[in-house]
C-alpha cells in the first residue's frame, strides 16, 4: 500500500518550512535511510530521511517550494511490487514514511497531527498560513488576524516610541535579536557574545546568525558546555569595562550560573561603594517552548525580577525585542534579557530606523480600552491579546498592557490603567506563588486600592512541574479562555 | 626555561608530594628583603589589630585573617606588574594591602564605616579598587576563579598585556567552576596565573579529608596547564615562582597554577574551635617556618642591619596600623542614605 511521505519538523516549534531540495526523483528505488529530500527553516537545514522501503511515485511538493506546513504530504511511497502509477494517482493510505534528522517529532509520526503548541491565534501573531490542526484542540482553526501592533486601535500609542512616518518592515523576533546585536556590535568594539553554538553553529536557536562572519572569532565566542564557568567569566570580563552578552541556550541552564548572575554579577556595584558596575547581558529563551518538559520549560521572570541589582526584560514584539535589546547591551548595569523559543519565528513591523531604541522600565499599553486592564509580559501577550479581541465581541473592552521590562516595574502605567478600568487580570505562564502577578496585585492594592472595582485575579501557569504529555502540558499553561473567564468575573458578568 | 629553574613541574612525570624546600631560590637584594619585610609585617599587624578589633566587637559578621601566610601575596605582588590584577576570596585583607590599598580604608570598611573602600556597605569579604587593580574579596567560595578568568579573557581581548593573578585556597579549589575555569583558560590562551593558597584546612576539613589530589599543582593536568608546588613561606620562593608562571601567562602560553604551601596560625575566621589540629602544630609551623621571621633573620645576618632599624620599621608599621584603627574606630558610620545608593547604574 502507498504511503504518504509528510512534510517533517525539524524542532517541536516548527509550523512550516521549505522544501529546498529534491534528491531522489520519481521512479528511485528508496530504502530505509537513503536522503529523499533536504528542507530549511529560518533556523536549521535538515534532511528527509526515507523510514519505509519502495519506490518514489510521485513528488507532491517540487523543489524550492516556500512555506509547506508540517505534515504537508510531499511524496508518495509506492511499496515494492505495487504499481507505482497507480499509487501516485490514489495517494497515500497511510501517513508516515518519513522523519527528520533532527528531532524526532513523534506526533507527526503517528497521528498525523504536530506537536500541539501554546495557543498562538493571538491577535499578535503575524499573518501567515496556519498549519491545518495546529492548536492540538478541538476548537475549529481561526485565520490569525493580521499583526496587533498595527491592527490594533492602540496603534498610535503603541507606536509613540517611533517618530511618525517612520516606514516598517515585517521581521521575526530572531531577526530582530540579531540586528540589535550586530548594530551594538558596529556600534561598540567592547560588546562581543559568548555562549555555547554562538559562533559556527549560527546560535543554538539561530540568533547569532552571521555574527561570527560578520565579527570574527574573537568577539563571537563559542563556549564549552560550562555555564557556570562561562557567566563568571563573562562578569569578570564586564567588571574591567567590556560588554558581553552571553547567551545560554535557554534560561534552564542559566540554574547552573546563576549564582555568578546573582552573587557576582547583581551585588558587586553595591558591595563595592558603586565602584565595580558590571555591564553585560545575560540572554537567551525562557519558559516553554513545545513539549521539552520540566527541566526545559521554566519561566524566570519572577525569579530575577526579585533580586536588586538586576534589570530583568521580556520583550513580545519583534519591535521591542530589538529596541530593547540595544538598550540592555548599552545598559551600565546587569540586564537578564528573557526570550522565548515560541516567539523567535513570529513576525512583527519593526521600525526601519538607523538606531531605534526603547527604554528598559517602561511599559507600553499594547490595546486600549475601558473595561478591565490586563497586564501580561512577553509570550503570555498572545493569551492576553486574544482574549482582549473576544471579549470585545462580548463587548467587554480590555485594556492590555505589555510591562516589557519586569524590573524596574512600571507600575504607574498599570496604575494609570486601573484607575481607569477598575479592574485587573494579570497573565504569566510562569508559577503563581510569588510570580509576578502576585507583585502586581499587591502593588495595585497599595497604589490603586480606591480604585479597585474588584480584586486583581492572576492567570499562570499551573503550580505543577511542566508535564511532557501534550494534554497535560495544555493544561499547565495559561489559556484564552481562563483570561475571558477571569476578566468578565472582574466586571462581574 | 632551563629543567634548573622548574623543578618541581608537574606536568611532566607524577612525583610523590613531598613539602618543597626553597634553599635553591636565588637570594634577595637588602633592599628585596627590606620591601618583603615592611610589607609582611604591615599585613601581620594590621590583621592582629583586626583580631582585637574584632574581639572589642568592632568588627562584625565574618573576619578571615591571613596571618602566616603573609609571603604569598608579597613574594607574587613582587613578580607582578603595574597593570596585572589581582582577585581572591574572601580571606582578602592581606590581598588589599599588597595591593596598595590604603589602610585606613580597609579597616574602616572591617568596622562599616562611611570612609571603608565600599562606603561600609562590603565589609571583611567584599572589598574593591579599581584603581589599584583589585578586584575583590568574593564571599562565595570558587566564584571569583571564573571572574579572575574573565578578567584575564578580557586583558587578552584588548591585548594590553596584564595577567590576572586569581587566588584562591585549598577548599575552593575543590568547586567545579574551578575546572570549567582552567578548561577555558587553557583552551583560549587567557593570561591568568592561578595561585591556589594550600594553608592545609578548608575551615576545619584538612586537605586529606576533603581532597582526592592533595598535590594541587597537578590538579591541571587533565586541561595541560602547567604547576608547580612552591615553598609558600619563603617569599623568595614565591617571587621567584610567580615571576615564572606571570612571563609564561604573560607571554601567551596560557595559564599556570602555583600551589603555594602556607599555613595559617588563626583559626578560619573568628569564631574557630580549633579542634582540628592541634596546638603543638600551629606552634612548630610558627617556630620554624614563619615567613617574617625568616626574613628578619636574613636582614639581620647576612645583610647586617642594625636591630634598631628593624625596630624602626616595626615602630613605623606599628604606627600606620595605629592610624587605621584610630579611623576605622572614629570614621561615622555611612548615611543612612547610603541604604538605597550604588545598586544600580
Amino acid at each position: 500500500m502507498a504511503t504518504d511521505i509528510l512534510m517533517p519538523a525539524l524542532s517541536p516549534t516548527m509550523e512550516q518550512g521549505k522544501l529546498a531540495k529534491w534528491l531522489k526523483k520519481e521512479g528511485d528505488a528508496v530504502k530505509s535511510g537513503d536522503v529523499l529530500a533536504e528542507i530549511e527553516t529560518d533556523k536549521a537545514t535538515m534532511e528527509v530521511e526515507a523510514v519505509d522501503e519502495g519506490v518514489l511515485a510521485k513528488i507532491l511538493v517540487a523543489d524550492g517550494t516556500e512555506d509547506v506546513a508540517v505534515n504537508t504530504p510531499i511524496a508518495i511511497l509506492a511499496d515494492e511490487g505495487e504499481d507505482v502509477a497507480q499509487a501516485a494517482a490514489g495517494g497515500g493510505g497511510k501517513s508516515g514514511g518519513s522523519q527528520s534528522g533532527g528531532k524526532p517529532n513523534g506526533a507527526a509520526k503517528e497521528g498525523g497531527q504536530p506537536a500541539p503548541t501554546p495557543d498562538m491565534q493571538a491577535e499578535g501573531r503575524a499573518a501567515k498560513p496556519a498549519p491545518a490542526a495546529k492548536t492540538g484542540d478541538d476548537a475549529p482553526v481561526e485565520t490569525p488576524a493580521a499583526p496587533a501592533v498595527i491592527s490594533n486601535r492602540s496603534a498610535d500609542r503603541a507606536m509613540a516610541e517611533i517618530p511618525e512616518g517612520t516606514e516598517m518592515v515585517s521581521q521575526t523576533v530572531r531577526e530582530a535579536l540579531r540586528d540589535a546585536m550586530a548594530e551594538e556590535m558596529r556600534r561598540d568594539g567592547d560588546v562581543f557574545v559568548m555562549g555555547e553554538e554562538v559562533a559556527e553553529y549560527q546560535g543554538a536557536y539561530k540568533i547569532t546568525q552571521g555574527l561570527l562572519q560578520e565579527f570574527g572569532a574573537k568577539r563571537v565566542v563559542d563556549t564549552p558546555i560550562t555555564e557556570h564557568g562561562f557567566a563568571g567569566v563573562g562578569v569578570g570580563a564586564a567588571f574591567t569595562g567590556l560588554r558581553p552578552i552571553v547567551e545560554f541556550m535557554t534560561f534552564n541552564f542559566a540554574m547552573q550560573a546563576i549564582d555568578q548572575i546573582i552573587n557576582s554579577a547583581a551585588k558587586t556595584l553595591y558591595m563595592s561603594g558603586g565602584q565595580l558596575g558590571c555591564p553585560i547581558v545575560f540572554r537567551g529563551p525562557n519558559g516553554a517552548a513545545a513539549r521539552v518538559a520540566a527541566q526545559h520549560s521554566h519561566d524566570y521572570a519572577a525569579w530575577y525580577s526579585n533580586v536588586p541589582g538586576l534589570k530583568v526584560v521580556m520583550p513580545y514584539t519583534a519591535s521591542d525585542a530589538k529596541g530593547l535589546l540595544k538598550s540592555a547591551i548599552r545598559d551600565p548595569n546587569p540586564v537578564v534579557f528573557l526570550e522565548n523559543e515560541i516567539l523567535y519565528g513570529q513576525s512583527f513591523p519593526v521600525p526601519k530606523l538607523d538606531d531605534f531604541t526603547v527604554p528598559i522600565g517602561k511599559a507600553k499599553v499594547h490595546r486600549e480600552g475601558k473595561d478591565v486592564t490586563i497586564v501580561s509580559f512577553g509570550i503570555g501577550m498572545t493569551y492576553a491579546l486574544k482574549a482582549a479581541h473576544e471579549l470585545a465581541e462580548a463587548g467587554i473592552e480590555a485594556e492590555v498592557v505589555d510591562l516589557r521590562t519586569i524590573r524596574p516595574m512600571d507600575s504607574e502605567t498599570v496604575v494609570e490603567s486601573v484607575k481607569k478600568t477598575g479592574r485587573c487580570v494579570t497573565v504569566e505562564e510562569g508559577f503563581p506563588q510569588s510570580g509576578v502577578g502576585a507583585e502586581i496585585a499587591a502593588r495595585l492594592m497599595v497604589d490603586a486600592f480606591d480604585y479597585l472595582d474588584a480584586p486583581v485575579l492572576r492567570i499562570t501557569g499551573k503550580d505543577v512541574p511542566m508535564p511532557y504529555a501534550a494534554n497535560l502540558e495544555k493544561l499547565a499553561l495559561p489559556n484564552v479562555a481562563e483570561v475571558i473567564e477571569a476578566a468578565k468575573a472582574v466586571c462581574y458578568r | 626555561m632551563d629543567a634548573a629553574n622548574e623543578p618541581r613541574r608537574s606536568d611532566g612525570e607524577p612525583r610523590e608530594g613531598s613539602a618543597p624546600h626553597s634553599s635553591n631560590v636565588p637570594p634577595f637584594s637588602r633592599d628585596e628583603d627590606l620591601h618583603a619585610y615592611r610589607e609582611m609585617l604591615l599585613i601581620r599587624r594590621f590583621e592582629e589589630k583586626a583580631g582585637q578589633l574584632y574581639g572589642m566587637g568592632l568588627i562584625g559578621g565574618f573576619c578571615h585573617l591571613y596571618i602566616g601566610q603573609e609571603a604569598v601575596v608579597i613574594g607574587a605582588q613582587m613578580a607582578s606588574k603595574d597593570g596585572d590584577q589581582v582577585i581572591t576570596g574572601y580571606r582578602d585583607h592581606g590581598h588589599m594591602l599588597a595591593c596598595g590599598m590604603e589602610p585606613k580604608g580597609v579597616m574602616a570598611e572591617l568596622t562599616g564605616r562611611k570612609g571603608g573602600y565600599s562606603r561600609g556597605k562590603g565589609g571583611s569579604m567584599h572589598m574593591f579598587s579599581r584603581e589599584k587593580n583589585f578586584y575583590g574579596g568574593h564571599g562565595i567560595v570558587g566564584a571569583q576563579v571564573s571572574l579572575g578568568t574573565g578578567i584575564g579573557f578580557a586583558n587578552k581581548y584588548r591585548g594590553d598585556g596584564a595577567v590576572s593573578l586569581t587566588y584562591m585556597g585549598d577548599g575552593a579549589a575543590n568547586q567545579g567552576q574551578v575546572y570549567e575555569s582552567f578548561n577555558m583558560a587553557q583552551l583560549w590562551k587567557l593570561p591568568v596565573v592561578y595561585m591556589i593558597e594550600n594553608n592545609r584546612y578548608a575551615m576545619g576539613t584538612s586537605v586529606s579529608r576533603a581532597s582526592a589530589q592533595t598535590d594541587f599543582s597537578k590538579r591541571g593536568i587533565s586541561f595541560g596547564i602547567p604547576g608547580e608546588q612552591v615553598d609558600g613561606m619563603d617569599v623568595r620562593a614565591v617571587r621567584e615562582a610567580a615571576g615564572r608562571a606571570i612571563e609564561h601567562a604573560r607571554t601567551g602560553e596560557g595559564p599556570y597554577i602555583l600551589e603555594m604551601q602556607t599555613y595559617r596560625y588563626r583559626g578560619h575566621s573568628m569564631s574557630d574551635p580549633a579542634k582540628y589540629r592541634t596546638k603543638d602544630e600551629v606552634a612548630r609551623m610558627r617556630e620554624e617556618s614563619d615567613p617574617i621571621e625568616q626574613v628578619r633573620k636574613r636582614l639581620l645576618g647576612a645583610h647586617g642591619l642594625p636591630e634598631d632599624e628593624i625596630k624602626a620599621i616595626d615602630a613605623k608599621v606599628r604606627g600606620i596600623v595605629n592610624e587605621a584603627s584610630d579611623f576605622a574606630t572614629s570614621d561615622p558610620e555611612p548615611d543612612p542614605a547610603e541604604l538605597w545608593t550604588d545598586i544600580l547604574l
